[in-house]
């Protein structure tokens, strides 16, 4: 019997880190561990270590972290080709 | 035991007794006292089910198939623009592949308003994968209710089962019947297995994007339990014939063997089709019937006879009669007859007169324009 | 619960297939924080049933029963009332819509399950528009805003979805926004841990359909609040209290200029001055309102 079943898969759509122009740069030194980054994060890529660690094999490089962050600990940087 | 009773209360009995843990049903006429009966049941402690008084007949097909996909037998009823308003959700639970049983009360479709019996309502959902019963007696609606489940529910077909009657003819009509035992229900329905289901412990999800690929071959597996489902329609009838002493098939045929005519029909008509073919072998006419139990699967093996006269009590404008043109593919003499539509009276003369019509090699809109 | 405590869970995966920077995942994650794996969702047409991404794959993590685009609260319905037959009611059966599926096309169906006392959560995400097919108006989108079927910016003011829920008076209705995640957080938890009907409507920012940056998707909300456009609050058995930001203002705080978070969004770019007038009017009036309550 087939119907429309999926199951859970992380990089359900593929490895969405190919999509970005712009990837986020922590200066862990500025860093005092509020974690807005991590709870803002539309796609649950922050990881929660010693400090904020991106995976960046799905970061899609919104910005979002970087505009949170409250000491400017996070930059975006233009993707090299 | 031998009940008396309208076609509406014993479909809301044979619910009852096949024990489904959710109903979700929405009023409509001529069905009313279907779920009326069913909360008077829930209401007294007679029916243990949660019983969701829907606010309308596309939430009712929604809520169980919800509660189908959680993992329960469900139920619903309903009749033409009830069954119109669905649409959407039979293709739902067919795709799904969720064996919801539904009682369908066959009405005219308006504008104008009208109440009365016609079967376009349920023929007009054939493409939806629903497998399709029709009833020409309250033992019929019985019957074919309880083994709807225990066709749905097949591991090889799991698909949902509609069972279709005349409204008011059979629906608000009495007739003496049998009904068993519940311990006897209960042991022809195995309790309910569901196909897949929504579980927190191994989460899935359903129904998100499907590209087309993949999608073909979910169609593919419908199809292929249409086909089983021939076989397994035939084999639960003669288990139920064995246990209950009324043997069914795809189709229920009456004197074909000798017949130089065959009246092919279904639902009210056939019963009132049973005795014209009484009258006229009284009068020494060779004539038979085939009562089309089910119409999806079509019966296409059943209907090897020639000089079909198909009964229509249906259209599809523009193409005319739905069984009738179901059946062009078999190659036959066969004569069309559209009668009965809006719930227009069709007697046991009307069917007579048609048969000389046939004879006379004319066809038609009965009383209309026959040529 | 600060942010730093709120549990690191994660149901929805990474390498869905959201826009970037997109707001209903942040509320998403969140959410399903508080709701746990004891949940099955369902979900009707809207862009979550797209981020799922494609067969076999699905990147949620809790049983989905994905569905039709009007009938969310009815599937919510069935799977409620099969739960309570097979003694697991301590499964919450939570739908996660759009506003689409919500305000318009599915809100028969979402009154109708209210009102039966439905034992379920309801979760409107409201974008302010259709998203998932592209950008047109809904019956949540703003009075000037454009949308593909409003080019000239849209002459009604939109429904308050929140206050028809609250004239169905279920156990609890809540509203919410992504910018203040310990405030949703809370929300859900609360209404998790309640039975009966209860509906939360959570602000969610869209950049490509209000046009603004893709980073700038929590600020919107911030903004949205602190200008008093979104309004938060959570009303419990018939109590009404604003949360949060919210409750600064109605305490005394004054509201940012409404022109701020407008000129922000590109969707109001066509508004006129007399337009600003009249959306100014009305939210002081809405806000007096409040006030004298």
């Amino acid at each position: 019997m087939k119907t429309a079943i999926s199951s859970p898969t992380i990089g359900a759509m593929g490895k969405t880190g190919t999509w970005r122009v712009f990837r986020p740069i922590i200066d862990v030194e500025k860093c005092i561990k509020c974690w807005r980054c991590w709870i803002f994060c539309p796609d649950g890529v922050i990881s929660r270590n010693d400090h904020p660690r991106i995976d960046l094999e799905y970061c899609k490089g919104c910005g979002i972290c970087a505009q949170e962050c409250p000491v400017d600990a996070i930059k975006m940087e233009r993707e090299k080709k | 035991m031998i009940v008396i009773d309208t076609g509406n209360n014993i479909a809301a009995l044979a619910a009852k007794m096949a024990r489904p843990q959710v109903i979700a049903a929405y009023p409509i006429t001529p069905q009313t006292n279907v779920v009326e009966r069913i909360a008077e049941f829930v209401e007294k402690g007679e029916l243990d089910t949660e019983y969701i008084r829907v606010e309308s007949e596309h939430s009712a097909m929604t809520a169980c198939i919800a509660a189908s996909a959680t993992g329960v037998r469900t139920f619903t009823a309903t009749s033409s623009h009830g069954l119109l308003l669905m649409h959407e959700m039979l293709h739902w639970a067919g795709l799904s592949r969720l064996p919801v049983v539904m009682v369908n009360v066959n009405r005219s479709i308006g504008p104008g308003w009208n109440i009365w019996s016609d079967l376009t309502d349920s023929l007009a959902q054939r493409d939806t994968g629903w497998i399709q019963l029709y009833a020409s007696s309250n033992q019929e609606i019985f019957d074919n209710v309880i083994q709807a489940y225990k066709i749905a529910e097949n591991e090889d077909i799991f698909l949902p089962v509609m069972v279709s009657y005349d409204g008011f003819i059979l629906s608000h009509t009495s007739m003496p019947l049998d009904v068993p035992a519940q311990s006897k229900i209960d042991a022809f329905l195995p309790s309910f297995k569901p196909g897949w289901t929504l579980d927190v412990d191994h989460p899935i999800t359903h129904g998100n994007i499907v590209p087309p690929k993949p999608y073909m071959d979910i169609r593919y597996s419908m199809e292929n339990a249409m086909k089983k489902a021939q076989k397994i329609i035939e084999d639960v009838g003669e288990e139920w014939g064995k246990k209950f002493g009324r043997p069914y098939g795809l189709v229920q045929e009456y004197f074909c063997d000798d017949a130089d005519y065959v009246f092919v029909t279904m639902a009210a008509l056939a019963a009132e089709a049973k005795v014209a073919v009484d009258t006229l072998r009284g009068k020494g006419e060779k004539v038979g019937l085939i009562n089309l139990r089910t119409v999806r699967p079509f019966p296409y093996s059943q209907l090897k006879y020639d000089n079909m006269i198909v009964i229509d009590r249906d259209l599809s404008p523009g193409l005319g009669g739905i069984i009738y043109h179901e059946m062009k593919k078999i190659n036959s003499t066969m004569y069309s007859f559209i009668a009965g539509i809006g719930g227009v009276d069709v007697s046991y003369k009307d069917i007579e007169r048609m048969y000389q019509l046939a004879q006379e090699g004319k066809e038609g809109w009965y009383p209309l324009e026959v040529k | 619960m600060a942010i730093k405590d709120l549990p690191r869970d994660e149901y929805l995966l990474k390498g869905h297939a959201a826009c970037p920077g997109c707001p209903i995942t942040v509320a998403l994650r969140i959410a399903l924080k508080a709701l746990g794996k004891k949940t099955i969702l369902v979900i009707p047409a809207c862009c979550s049933s797209v981020i799922e991404a494609l067969y076999p794959k699905s990147a949620f993590n809790v049983p989905i029963l994905n569905i039709a685009f009007e009938a969310a609260a009815a599937g919510a319905s069935g799977v409620s009332a099969a739960l309570k037959k097979l003694d697991k009611t301590d499964i919450t059966p939570v739908v996660w819509a759009g506003d689409g599926g919500s305000y318009d096309i599915g809100i028969q169906a979402l009154s109708g399950a209210l009102e039966r006392g439905t034992n379920f959560i309801y979760i409107c995400y409201n974008n302010q528009m259709y998203s998932n097919t592209g950008i047109q108006r809904s019956g949540a989108t703003p009075y000037g805003a454009w949308t593909t079927t409003t080019w000239t910016g849209k002459k009604e003011y939109q429904k308050e979805l929140g206050e028809i829920v609250r004239a169905h008076h279920i156990p609890y209705v809540a509203t919410a926004a992504i910018s203040y995640p310990e405030d949703l957080y809370a929300k859900v938890l609360k209404a998790k841990n309640m039975s009966g009907p209860r509906y939360l409507e959570i602000f969610a920012p869209c950049p490509p359909g209000w046009r603004f940056d893709m980073s700038k998707t929590i600020e919107m909300a911030r903004l949205a609040v602190e200008t008093g456009a979104w309004v938060l609050y959570e009303e419990i058995d018939g109590r009404l209290a604003f949360t949060s930001y919210s409750k600064k203002i109605l305490e005394g705080r004054d509201r940012k200029p409404i022109e701020d978070w407008l000129r922000l969004q590109g969707r109001f770019r066509y508004l006129t001055e007399d337009d600003i007038k009249k959306i100014k009017s009305r939210l002081d009036e809405k806000w007096n309102q409040y006030k004298a309550r």
